[in-house]
């Protein structure tokens, strides 16, 4: 049971009771399939994602750490997937508790934000991350940063550019997916290894990415991305209640790997 | 140190309201449902930035599909505005069973916890169960 005991802000003290499961009944499978399904809340934060990762036990997240990406990438699609990458890597960064390297990483969104032209609210944000980092304000980071991802999506939408929005989702997901799958592997525990399942939102992402425009989806690395989701949605529907192998968590990050690493290195096609 | 923290919290909250909401009641609506969340930040909750806001008709109810980790615990925090006298807030796991989850309800506040025990996707329902058509919004916090 969650345990709350200081409601006195708002004068919940009191108000919260147990509801029962058996007081309604099952809903139907077509309503389950008309529920609103949106980025904004049915996609999770990388965040969510490590909280979770961390409850058994420490995890050694500085050790999760990738070699800075280059700058240079032109091709859009890249440069989305990329930022969502990077994106993940602040989460991993505010969970180490590395204020250098949330200074590094706040730098690089803002620097591929500029590349995508969404950069012109960001600059607050890039100022605010530094702040608060050298403040070690560790909570407030994690809020800056999913308020940044946010921003750039937003901005995206105002610039027509709201295709890119769910690449920017993608690639957070798949950073933090390889980030969890490896920090699993490295210290096998069943609770932790838990978290990998996720077989609904794999196939939420891929849906939106079947509603991105043709032109943007028949590009090589977005049709990668998209025919690689397929496996990846079987390699992490793992069955209700069982935890996942170490063999089965390394199939996943192997599958996320390989994924990332197009991400970050497929040279585009001229 | 605590209270400067939320009041950052909140002025990035109220600059999201103003960037996503598309009328005035669905901000009333997200600040309703931001009051509720509010009180679970003091134990350690946090509130993520992404919401639905949308319309709520008389005894019916709109389902928000939401994917969950097992080991986080979850509070879902709703808010209408003053049409709607009572809703409630109920969880349903990926098969559409109803979950057995903490609750507060307050009028047009309430909200739903629970700690999934299984990763993967959950149905949060969003319940006018009296009153008028109404805006709504949902938001949520984890730990």
């Amino acid at each position: 049971m969650i345990r709350l005991t200081r409601f006195g802000a708002i004068g919940l003290m009191g108000a919260i009771f147990a509801a029962a499961g058996a007081e309604t009944g099952r809903l139907p499978a077509d309503q389950l399939a008309q529920a609103v399904r949106s980025d904004s809340i049915s996609i999770p934060t990388p965040g969510e994602l490590f909280a979770a990762l961390e409850k058994p036990g420490k995890t050694n997240w500085s050790g999760q750490y990738r070699r800075p990406m280059p700058m240079t990438y032109r091709d859009r699609a890249q440069i989305a997937l990329n930022l969502g990458g990077l994106i993940a890597d602040g989460f991993i960064a505010v969970e180490a508790k590395d204020s250098q390297q949330v200074k590094n990483i706040g730098s690089d969104i803002i620097k591929l934000s500029k590349a995508l032209g969404v950069s012109k609210n960001l600059l607050s944000r890039g100022n605010s991350i530094n702040e608060f980092a050298e403040n070690n304000e560790w909570d407030t980071l994690q809020e800056e940063l999913e308020a940044t991802q946010n921003e750039v999506k937003s901005s995206m939408q105002s610039h027509s550019d709201q295709d890119l929005v769910i690449l920017v989702t993608l690639g957070g997901w798949i950073r933090g997916t390889q980030v969890v799958s490896a920090a699993i592997m490295q210290n096998y525990d069943e609770r932790s290894a838990k978290v990998l399942r996720q077989p609904a939102l794999v196939r939420l992402i891929q849906s939106k990415i079947d509603n991105i425009s043709p032109e943007l989806r028949s590009e090589p690395l977005v049709k990668d991305m998209s025919d690689q989701l397929a496996g990846i949605e079987k390699l992490v529907s793992f069955p209700l209640g069982k935890a996942p192998s170490v063999d089965e968590v390394r199939k996943v990050n192997e599958a996320v790997g390989k994924v990332m690493d197009e991400i970050e290195n497929k040279a585009p096609v001229k | 140190m605590k209270s400067h923290l939320q009041i950052l919290f909140w002025i990035f909250a109220a600059a999201s309201v103003c960037a996503h909401a598309e009328t005035d009641s669905e901000v009333q609506a997200r600040k309703a449902a931001l009051d509720v969340a509010g009180a679970f930040t003091n134990e350690g909750f946090k509130v993520r930035d992404g919401h639905w806001c949308g319309a709520i008709k008389p005894h019916d109810h709109t389902l928000i599909a939401v994917n969950l980790y097992a080991g986080n615990q979850y509070w879902f925090s709703a808010g209408a505005t003053e049409a709607a006298k009572e809703i409630a807030v109920s969880v349903y796991d990926e098969s559409g069973k109803r979950i057995t989850t903490e609750g507060y309800n307050a009028g047009e506040k309430a909200a739903a916890g629970f700690a999934p025990a299984n990763s993967g996707q959950y149905f949060v329902s969003v319940d006018l169960i009296d009153g008028q058509e109404a805006s709504c919004c949902l938001v949520y916090s984890y730990k």
